[in-house]
């Protein structure tokens, strides 16, 4: 007998996953010429990875170095995060402080 | 987060552990290291704001009796352009190397362009004059207005503007541009009944920090290196010096002595890669100051700002557009917080229309550093300013203006997201129901009211809490204690545990004795630092309930921790912290608990100021005659030093509004560097600063907590600026508000 595990099916391809939204900040929209986009994705390599096959000029932008918030919790260090399903993303640049 | 927790420690005001060193004279700073066989560094500085360095000759200095070594920018093995984080955020790391010891060019004056060592502090500086060094004195760039035209003398021939859809053609002081928008704001406007459009212009100003920079080194070819310096960071000390020295982080270790302020300035280096260089080449241990002077003209200050703001609103009070174009004056090499100025200047409002232009600006002045909020502070003058003008306009008060518009849980920010539970609107009626904000002015008086939004940041905090076997301990933390953390860690640890505070001792660990921190900024510290103390004072916990298992023959989870002892919840039997510490040994050795964060969901925090000013219409001194701050601190750990980040962001914001500014010579040269001529608030400037505690938990945070140190710096500059435009009845669009301006206004009111 199968485990759940192996039957489970790609999230990707599944109908009833909700995609996540994606939207862009003024300088991003300089690349995307949109304000934002929806994306399926199960964590940020892959959301990167969409982004810039949809939006090719995005690699001229600074996006891999920007921060982002995932539906309002920001994350500096994004590599290995998640992303939830229906989730609103921002990206944006670093903040530190004095 | 359970809102029904009750504490034992947290909110109380405790006595802080490192306060009797302090006030004995026993704590020890930067400058108080010697080491034996030590020798003595200064720094050659450029005489001119703006040159070529055409010749530099150190040899007749090097050959002087007494003299040991001798260091310049050739001395610096390893600058590119990688990117190196600072307090401002990213530093490229070869406009690092070239603040710290100028290359073919000086770009302000005072940049430091040589360093020599010497057997003693008075041989160096005789040194220092037989450097020959030839310029070629080109034009200074001190303004904002004459940096951005097209035509400007350039201080860096290869930088073209970022941000613009093309890469501009032509070389420009503007390092960068970018926009920030949301909704339409034509649309906004179009909506308003009524416009205000002002520009506004704040100067450059310095953090004020009592101690100078200072440190002692001693460089050791054949194993580690050692940095002893005044830092709100010396991990990040550490990377800059070992980047720029191109050692390996293992090699170095960097001790952060007590520190005597900070508030963003000394979140990065000048000082500690010139004296390692000076060690290695003498072989000797070097200490290095800055004296006053030096401070101000060498280190960075805050942004000189220049900014347009327009907002619009209805006649029933809904503001219906903001807009505002903003330039930073970044210093010598590129990366001001101008960006940060146009995410925060409209953030306090829910607004739907929102568009924000910003401009990074290079001049002739020292490269800016971090100052509490970076960036925020400006950019939310203008703001705050314009939108106190439009209640007024309108004919509603201020107060009521700020709260039907206040952003709260859910509003879109500009900058991206939806703001999380908040406490503007909190911190607003808290204003509206002081016995300040309902005290009648009298004849002559005025009155300011601003809000201030701040981020504040999480990151990457480390703890270790190592048990001794009386039942004591150790908190090992790697942030600098710049405001009374310690007691704050302190009293989360004793939470945790439920032994006395006194039984626990904070210390802070150097670079080897604590894994990575991130620096004491952002408003992280009591924030990511503490659920690091929690994560670890946890773990000791754990630990000690399962001695006491082992030592009872049951099962961990059949012991209980209740106020500092353990339970058998399977029999009989109860055992102290201390029972269980004196008999670690048998029981499996050192008891230590861990915690390694990098920390999330710091909760934004929004601060509300309410100045009072009556002004001397013969002279235009302004005199602060009421004045009370009210934050949004999530949770107080430690009320007192809570109350003390509002009232020190307070007297600091005052100082900003009032008198302190760098007064540059039309040669780019500081005419009031020191602190007879830049005048920071004394304590007979000030009434008492009243404080309101408001309390909206951030929920990331076990206890609640939100940072408290940066956002109350912001609204002083309109809350004060608006209280002398109130008092004299003018329009107020520039600080400082010193006596000579403010005269100058009443004489042109008439």
């Amino acid at each position: 007998m199968l485990s759940a595990a192996c039957v489970e099916v790609d999230p990707r391809k599944r109908l009833d996953v909700s995609m996540a939204m994606v939207f862009f900040s003024g300088e991003l929209q300089r690349f995307t010429g949109e304000e934002k986009t929806s994306v399926v994705a199960l964590n940020y390599r892959e959301l990167l990875g969409e982004l810039h096959n949809k939006y090719p000029d995005l690699k001229n932008s600074e996006i891999t170095e920007m921060a982002i918030a995932i539906d309002g919790e920001i994350v500096h260090e994004p590599l290995l995060e998640l992303i939830p399903e229906a989730a609103e993303l921002h990206f944006f640049h670093f903040i530190a402080g004095g | 987060m359970s809102e029904a927790k009750k504490f034992n420690f947290i909110g109380q005001r405790t006595i802080r552990p490192d306060g009797h060193d302090k006030v004995t004279g026993k704590a020890n700073y930067a400058a108080d290291l010697a080491l034996p066989g030590m020798i003595w560094g200064k720094i050659l500085r450029s005489p001119h704001a703006h040159a070529k360095i055409l010749k530099l000759d150190t040899s007749k200095a090097e050959a002087m009796l007494g003299v040991m070594s001798v260091a310049t920018f050739d001395d610096l093995p390893s600058v590119s352009n990688e990117a190196i984080q600072s307090g401002e955020g990213a530093i490229d790391s070869l406009d690092l190397g070239r603040n710290v010891l100028a290359r073919d060019k000086v770009l302000y004056h005072g940049h430091a362009i040589a360093a020599i060592a010497a057997k003693t502090e008075a041989i160096a500086e005789k040194a220092l004059e037989l450097i020959d060094v030839e310029y070629e004195v080109l034009t200074p760039v001190l303004d904002l207005h004459e940096a951005m035209k097209a035509d400007a003398p350039l201080l860096h021939e290869d930088m073209f503007t970022q941000g613009y859809p093309e890469q501009p053609e032509k070389p420009s002081n503007i390092a960068a541009r970018h926009e920030l928008k949301m909704g339409d704001v034509e649309a906004g406007f179009a909506e308003a009944d009524v416009i205000v459009e002002r520009d506004f212009v704040t100067p450059t100003v310095h953090q004020g920090y009592i101690e100078p920079h200072a440190c002692t080194v001693s460089y050791n070819t054949e194993g580690q290196s050692m940095v002893w310096c005044s830092t709100q960071g010396h991990f990040d000390v550490r990377a800059s010096t070992a980047k720029l020295l191109a050692m390996p982080l293992g090699n170095l270790k960097v001790i952060a002595s007590e520190i005597g302020g900070g508030f963003g300035g000394k979140t990065t280096v000048y000082l500690e890669p010139i004296a390692l260089i000076l060690s290695r080449k003498s072989g000797r241990p070097v200490k290095m100051m800055m004296d006053r002077d030096e401070v101000f003209r060498a280190s960075g200050p805050a942004s000189a700002a220049r900014l347009t703001v327009k907002v619009g609103g209805k006649k029933d009070g809904t503001i219906t557009a903001m807009q505002t174009s903003i330039a930073y004056e970044a210093g010598a090499f590129k990366g001001s917080p101008a960006m940060i100025g146009g995410m925060t200047a409209f953030t306090p409002y829910n607004c739907a229309n929102v568009y924000c232009e910003t401009f990074d600006v290079v001049v002739n002045k020292p490269k800016v550093a971090a100052y509490r909020a970076p960036g925020a502070p400006q950019a939310e003058f203008g703001a705050e300013m314009a939108v106190s003008e439009l209640a007024e306009k309108l004919g509603i008060d201020p107060v009521d203006l700020r709260l039907q518009n206040a952003a709260k849980e859910g509003t879109q920010t500009v900058y991206g997201p939806k703001l999380k539970a908040v406490g503007l609107v909190e911190c607003l009626e808290a204003a509206k129901n002081s016995p300040h904000y309902k005290t009648e002015l009298k004849e002559g008086e005025g009155r300011g009211i601003a809000s201030g939004f701040w981020f504040n940041i999480g990151g990457q905090s480390s703890v270790t809490i190592n048990m001794n076997p009386d039942g004591t301990g150790t908190i090992v933390e790697g942030s600098p204690d710049i405001g009374g953390s310690r007691a704050s860690m302190q009293m989360m640890a004793a939470e945790e545990l439920g032994i006395p505070l006194n039984d626990l001792k904070p210390i802070i660990g150097d670079t080897e004795s604590i894994p990575y921190n991130q620096s004491t900024g952002g408003s992280r510290t009591t924030f990511a630092t503490g659920m690091a103390v929690i994560e670890a004072a946890q773990d000791v916990v754990q630990q000690l309930k399962e001695r006491a298992a082992s030592l009872w023959n049951v099962t961990p989870d059949q012991v209980e921790w209740r106020d500092g002892s353990a339970i058998n919840t399977a029999g009989e039997g109860q055992m102290t912290c201390a029972e269980i510490c004196a008999k670690c040994e048998k029981t499996g050795g050192q008891i230590s608990g861990t915690g390694n964060v990098n920390a999330r969901g710091a909760g934004p925090s929004f601060a509300v100021h309410v100045c009072d000013t009556k002004v001397d219409m013969e002279t235009g001194k302004v005199d602060v005659i009421r004045y009370t701050a009210i934050q949004d601190a999530g949770k107080a750990i430690h009320p007192s030093y809570v109350e003390g980040q509002f009232q020190g962001g307070a007297a600091q914001g005052i100082g900003w509004a009032l008198n302190e500014e760098y007064v540059y010579n039309d040669d780019g040269v500081m005419e009031n560097a020191g602190f007879l001529d830049y005048r920071i608030p004394l304590a007979s400037d000030l009434p008492m600063i009243d404080t309101i505690i408001v309390e909206v938990p951030n929920n990331f945070h076990p206890y609640g907590v939100r940072g408290v140190g940066e956002s109350g710096i912001i609204p002083p500059l309109a809350a004060v600026g608006y209280a002398v435009g109130d008092a004299i009845g003018a329009n107020v669009s520039e600080l400082p508000c010193s006596p000579p301006r403010v005269l100058k206004l009443i004489q042109e009111k008439g």
